[in-house]
């Protein structure tokens, strides 16, 4: 072990472990010095060099094969899985820090625990977002009555978990205003003020239809499937934190596809993860190669502040210090003018802004100056 | 530097006000010498030199920051050299009027007359500013949203801001700490919250002298409302002066830089006449520019509604002009503003005014500051020729005549300088100019000749034709990576194309449809030596994208090998032959005897050292075992290759695997060396053994057409049966999937398997000595996906993943019923190309081939947009000293480059290879 130790500083830790792994049980403590001294110069040898413009390299590493990408929205993937945003316009959704996404979607592991074909079926059918309108056999409005009758499926209900007088006060707490009755397997809803009777009736109508009973919020569709020997669910719909409290989840594996959503439940670290992952997904499944360290970078990037900022003139590119370097993307002319009522300073420290005034600009070889005497 | 100028002026809006504020707009603080030599222009001026200036001519400075601000009234006044009274422009003589709008003293544009203020020429003279004093105070438009911000937030009486005392007194600090701190973005926001409840509805009297407050409404564009009455500029301004310095702070203005008055113009600069130059037509006619227009409109208003104030006119017609001035200053600043119709040209084009020149692709900024354009360039056609190096570029002769390289003279090479001088511009390799030690520059011309071989001296420059071996960067757009611009060395050719060699096209992206592509011809040692050492070619071998080589044997290179290696057997002479024109001179490897095997003729080419293992691209169904002599096994011992193939896998771009380890161990120079010579090498064989395509290759033996048919009818018969079992209502829907989108998933994935099945028979059937396979095999060209499309079945047109569906009325052609679900319906083609399509599938291929063209075109500019956007955010992330990769501001992004600092282009496709080094380790 005391060879390892030796070499802890000279390499990531990962490698070490990669070693331990691959190199024969019974090897020979000289033979492992001499492998683990290669690695060490092999690292020593491929590292970054200080200047080197990393960022421009990962946007181009990422905005070169985007001319590669397929534009389609839906990406049909088999038989058991749903229609997901892919291609260019995910990843731009993705860089864009996009508040509301086209395809929402949460991946639900289930613990190995409870986990059989069953049990998913079940817990798919419990978490999936229900109304009252899937339960409700007939809804009337009673003119004469001046009422809304309504009639319940009861064997739906059942499957729901739920009873008739739950149901009654469900909608007693969540409707103001009326009085809800039962009579001989029928629910009567009357409204205590009467003014504008009907139209009030109609929009109670579709108010008793929209009402939430069941399942988690925010759920609108599910489907269990069987993925590498494991069941999960595929819901489409964002309610992390929801789910997450639910029993049989995983908590530790369970993620959705809303960078903010994770950001708001897990915090910010998780949000970079999930904006390094999101991306590489996209790429991988296009069949495009791109080294994992630009997505990183990427990320980086756009959650430096603790907040996450989009690759846009209002996210990354707005927090520029350089008055110039926000005029020469977009909107020149109000950079330039805040600036001019703060009295704001440039002073010069990146790229765009050298070459404007024609001087070297500070990444690589025009980083290092040189110093000397005058005489 | 007119650009800078005209930026500033845009952003200083001005007005009048007596506070004396000097406001820097840029300060340079200079950091180099400074020498002061300024008479080297009066020297006679007929002996051949054009006029130049020499690196003493000028100060050199460097620019440490750039402070922006708002000009002052008297900073107006004090930098314009002339106030301007009149509208005209020139007298009967065609001289500018003094006090017009084109008065000499804001530059000169005519050639041979001088600037009254410097003494300068055109095109030395860098112009001045002038300045009108308005009749009546005007709004600056850029300005109105935050001067509408301040009149919200402060009193109307006493202009203190709308809130109390002890709230002030707890946001100074906090102001004056970001103001110490230069945290501009955090003024912005904290300021914006300060205005925000200051202007709160809640506020009716001012917490300092209790003054009732009346709400100010902004009608867009210019004009303030307050309880139905206008306020005119002059009550504006008024109101605006009343806010104290100290309140300055808490609406993120700094008082040093702008007083809050100064967002209403009492006084315009009027822009230098060399940033509007005005052009002489071909008729001898004037056409002023679209700024001189716009301020000859300004003045002439100007003009009258002094006349009309003096004269004591009505109110109403004074208004009048008021506003209509207002007008012609706001469309001087932006012609772009929704509520006021653009000023246009009597044709009815509108004005290009200051902010259309300033912003988007083509203004100022993105066009001439961001974007510079270079002399030493050269543009053509492009074409092959894989007898070049790799890393060279052939250049025309007739180019390599008119780009020069600077070469100093001194006393030790004056004499072969010299013979450059003598051969003279006409005559290659000759010289077009020499430089004098003060920066004049002399054509050479059979005039000038005599005289210029005299008077070279050390110290002068001649500047002499490109030669071979010269240093030249090449690029071709769009440059989406660093690979798109590599540094070539020349080779000079005849012909009238740029030349490449074919294996750096995937690097740049080319092909040879007419492409056109760039060369630069760097002018200083620093420069050349930065581009030979940082982007030659062999440099960018390995991408940095994903770390594995971009360059690589491509197309004819990689069947050749494949063809030389798979069983080749040559005459002794003829595979000396084959060396030869492949460029080697040392056969002593080629083994002595009549006939030598194709493995034996590629090792030539390998350095005695070199060991590999590995394999080749296609997998036969039972793995050879490791070390087993086998196609699929390649093993090369001490520089011999003993057993595989040379496909794709080993020497083609991506993955490379055996060009790869070269350059691993012998680095870049060689390997380049070592590729070209493979990559001629491939080409020479195939122009040895011949390689053609022909429309026989794919046919098939009767036995494989059968299986092909059968496949194709029983596919369509279980398809036909699902349709038949949907409509009976016998089909079981998958979970979350309607019955209908079921069948459709049922039957695109039979129909797909067939098309799969057939192509395997199709590949199992050919002739794997047939040119086709040949490249489809060694990976040169083509996929199995094409032969089966041509042999067989093209297969199942999609449209959006789906069957197509689009067309008619419950169907996609008239050519069947409605409802019909049938394969032939919804764009199955049975037949290949080579049997061809009926009508109806020729429409549906049509159609999947729009959709795909569509998709390109919409595709290019989004993904051009993002990584623009990519670009500018990313820019100035850069790694540090201190192995932390930082932004601009200093900020930390990473603390170690990805968490383990390894550059992608330095590693084997990102990661180190343990399993390699364990392996070599013994």
């Amino acid at each position: 072990m005391s060879i390892y130790t030796e070499f802890k500083d000279k390499m990531p830790a990962y490698l070490l472990e990669e070693v331990k792994k691959k190199v024969p049980d019974n090897i020979s403590d000289k033979r492992l010095k001499a492998i683990l001294e290669r690695i060490a110069d092999e690292y020593k040898k491929t590292k970054v060099e200080p200047g080197e413009c990393v960022g421009i390299v990962a946007a181009e590493s990422i905005g070169e094969p985007g001319t590669q990408m397929t534009l389609n929205t839906f990406h049909f993937a088999g038989v058991a899985e749903m229609n997901v945003t892919m291609g260019l316009p995910r990843i731009i959704e993705i860089l864009d820090a996009k508040k509301t996404l086209s395809s929402p979607m949460t991946e639900i592991f289930i613990k190995k625990s409870v986990a059989n074909e069953k049990n998913v079926r079940e817990y798919a059918i419990r978490i999936v977002e229900r109304t009252l309108e899937s339960a409700i056999d007939s809804i009337e409005i009673n003119i004469t009555g001046q009422r809304i009758d309504l009639q319940l499926k009861s064997d739906k209900l059942k499957d729901y978990g739920l009873t008739k007088g739950q149901i009654i006060k469900l909608l007693t707490k969540n409707l103001k205003g009326v009085t809800v009755k039962e009579k001989d397997d029928i629910i009567t809803v009357s409204l205590k003020t009467k003014e504008n009777l009907i139209n009030d009736l109609y929009t109670y109508k579709e108010k008793i239809k929209g009402m939430y009973i069941s399942g988690v919020k925010g759920l609108k569709q599910v489907l269990p499937v069987r993925k590498d020997d494991e069941y999960m669910i595929l819901a489409s719909g964002l309610n992390l934190r929801e789910i997450l409290e639910l029993d049989f989840v995983d908590s530790e594996r369970t993620r959705s596809n809303d960078i903010y959503e994770i950001k708001e439940v897990l915090g910010i670290e998780a949000a970079r993860q999930a904006i390094i992952n999101e991306v590489f997904k996209v790429i991988e499944a296009q069949g495009l190669n791109v080294d994992i360290r630009h997505i990183k970078l990427v990320a980086d990037t756009m959650c430096q502040t603790g907040e996450i900022k989009g690759i846009t003139r209002f996210g990354v590119v707005n927090q520029k210090a350089s008055v110039l370097a926000r005029a020469s993307f977009e909107t020149p002319i109000k950079h330039v003018i805040e600036a001019s009522l703060l009295g704001e300073r440039d002073e010069l420290t990146s790229v765009v802004e050298n070459v404007m005034i024609n001087q070297p600009i500070p990444v690589g070889t025009g980083l290092p100056g040189l110093i000397t005497k005058v005489k | 530097m007119p650009e800078e100028m005209e930026i500033k002026k845009d952003e200083m809006p001005e007005t009048s006000s007596d506070d004396a504020k000097v406001d820097e707009t840029t300060q340079t603080k200079e950091t180099a010498e400074e020498s002061e030599k300024k008479e080297t222009a009066e020297k006679p001026e007929n002996d051949g030199y054009e006029p130049g200036h020499s690196y003493e001519d000028f100060v050199h400075k460097e620019v440490k920051e750039i402070v922006f601000g708002v000009l002052s009234p008297q900073m107006i006044k004090k930098m314009a050299t002339v106030k301007i009274v009149t509208p005209e422009l020139y007298d009967r003589e065609g001289y500018p009027v003094d006090g017009g709008l084109m008065d000499v003293k804001m530059g000169v544009i005519d050639p041979g007359l001088k600037c009254p203020i410097d003494g300068k020429k055109l095109k030395d003279c860098p112009g001045y500013f002038g300045y009108i004093e308005l009749a009546r105070p005007v709004i600056h438009i850029n300005f109105v949203k935050y001067a509408y911000d301040i009149l919200r937030s402060t009193c109307k009486e006493c202009g203190r801001i709308l809130l109390t005392t002890q709230k002030l007194n707890k946001l100074k600090s906090d102001i004056d700490f970001m103001q110490k701190k230069e945290d501009y973005e955090g003024i912005r926001a904290l300021t914006k919250s300060i205005m925000v409840s200051a202007r709160a509805k809640s506020t009716t009297k001012c917490p300092h002298c209790k003054a009732k407050q009346e709400g100010v409404k902004l009608e867009k564009p210019t004009t303030f409302m307050e309880n139905e009455k206008r306020l005119s500029p002059i009550e504006v301004r008024t109101r605006l002066e009343k806010v104290t310095d100290d309140d300055c702070f808490f609406f993120g203005l700094n008082p040093k830089s702008i007083r809050p008055e100064w967002m209403v113009l009492t006084i315009m600069p009027i822009p230098p006449v060399t940033m509007r130059p005005s052009i002489t037509l071909e008729s001898g006619e004037r056409s002023e520019d679209d700024l001189t227009h716009k301020l000859g409109d300004i003045v002439r208003i100007n003009q009258r509604l002094f006349e009309n104030i003096n004269a004591g006119a009505p109110e109403i017609i004074i208004e009048d002009l008021w506003d209509l001035l207002q007008y012609h200053i706001t469309t001087f600043f932006d012609n772009n503003i929704p509520q006021i119709p653009p000023a246009r040209h009597r044709s009815g084009q509108p004005l290009k005014t200051i902010t259309e020149r300033v912003s988007s692709k083509e203004g100022r900024i993105r066009h001439n500051l961001a974007g510079k354009r270079t002399n030493f360039s050269a543009r053509t056609a492009i074409s092959p020729d894989p007898m070049l190096e790799i890393n060279e570029v052939g250049v025309p002769q007739l180019i390599a005549m008119n780009l020069t390289v600077p070469e100093r003279v001194t006393a030790a090479n004056m004499e072969y300088l010299k013979q450059y001088i003598k051969r003279g511009p006409k005559e290659y390799p000759g010289c077009n100019y020499i430089i004098r030690p003060d920066g004049r520059k002399k054509r050479i011309t059979d005039e000038t000749q005599e005289a210029s071989l005299e008077e070279l001296q050390p110290g002068y420059i001649v500047e002499r034709h490109l030669m071979d071996g010269d240093i030249a960067l090449f690029n071709r757009q769009p440059s989406l990576h660093r690979m798109s611009m590599m540094c070539h060395k020349v080779r000079v050719l005849p012909g009238k194309t740029l030349r490449l060699n074919p294996a750096v096209c995937v690097p740049y992206n080319a092909d040879f449809d007419g492409d056109e592509m760039n060369l630069h011809i760097p002018q200083t040692e620093e420069a050349r030596a930065e581009a030979e050492i940082l982007m030659l070619v062999q440099t960018q071998m390995i991408s940095p994208r994903y770390g594995l080589s971009i360059i690589g044997c491509t197309q004819d290179a990689i069947s050749g090998n494949y063809i030389l290696t798979k069983g080749l057997k040559l005459k002794y002479k003829d595979a000396v032959d084959l060396l030869y024109k492949a460029g080697i001179k040392e056969f002593g490897k080629l083994p002595k005897k009549e006939w030598v095997d194709g493995k034996e003729v590629f090792s030539v080419l390998l350095p005695d050292d070199f060991n590999f293992t590995g394999h080749s691209k296609i997998k036969p169904d039972p793995l050879p075992k490791k070390g087993e002599k086998h196609d699929y096994n390649v093993i090369i011992e001490d520089g011999k290759l003993i057993s595989g193939v040379m496909d794709q896998a080993n020497l083609g771009e991506g993955s490379g695997l055996l060009l790869r380890n070269l350059y691993k161990v012998y680095g870049p120079d060689k390997m380049i060396e070592f590729m070209g010579k493979i990559f001629r090498l491939g080409i020479e064989v195939l122009l040895k053994t011949g390689f053609s395509v022909g429309l026989s290759q794919t046919d098939m033996p009767k036995l494989a057409r059968e299986a092909i048919d059968t496949e194709l009818t029983d596919a369509v018969t279980d398809v036909n049966q699902m349709i038949a079992d949907f409509h009976a209502d016998k089909l079981e829907p998958y979970p979350g999937r309607s019955v209908a989108e079921t069948l459709e998933l049922n039957i695109l994935e039979r129909l797909n398997s067939a098309r799969n099945k057939t192509g395997k028979i199709v590949q199992d059937s050919a002739d794997k000595s047939a040119s086709l396979i040949v490249m489809i095999d060694s990976g040169a060209r083509g996929k199995n996906l094409n032969l089966a499309q041509m042999s067989a079945c093209i297969g199942q047109q999609a449209l959006r993943g789906k069957r197509i569906e689009k067309g008619y009325h419950e169907r996609t052609l008239p050519h069947f019923k409605k409802g019909e679900l049938s394969p032939n319906a919804r764009g199955f083609i049975r037949d290949g190309f080579k049997k061809g399509m009926t009508p109806h599938e020729y429409f549906f291929a049509a159609m999947t081939g729009r959709d795909s063209l569509m998709d390109t075109a919409l595709r290019t500019p989004k993904s051009g947009y993002l990584y623009r956007r990519l670009a500018n955010a990313l820019q100035d992330v850069k790694v540090e000293y201190d192995d932390t990769v930082r932004d601009a501001a200093e900020k930390i992004i990473q603390f170690e480059y990805s968490e383990d600092g390894i550059d992608v282009s330095k590693s084997e496709g990102g990661i180190i290879n343990v399993d390699r080094i364990i392996e070599e380790t013994k």
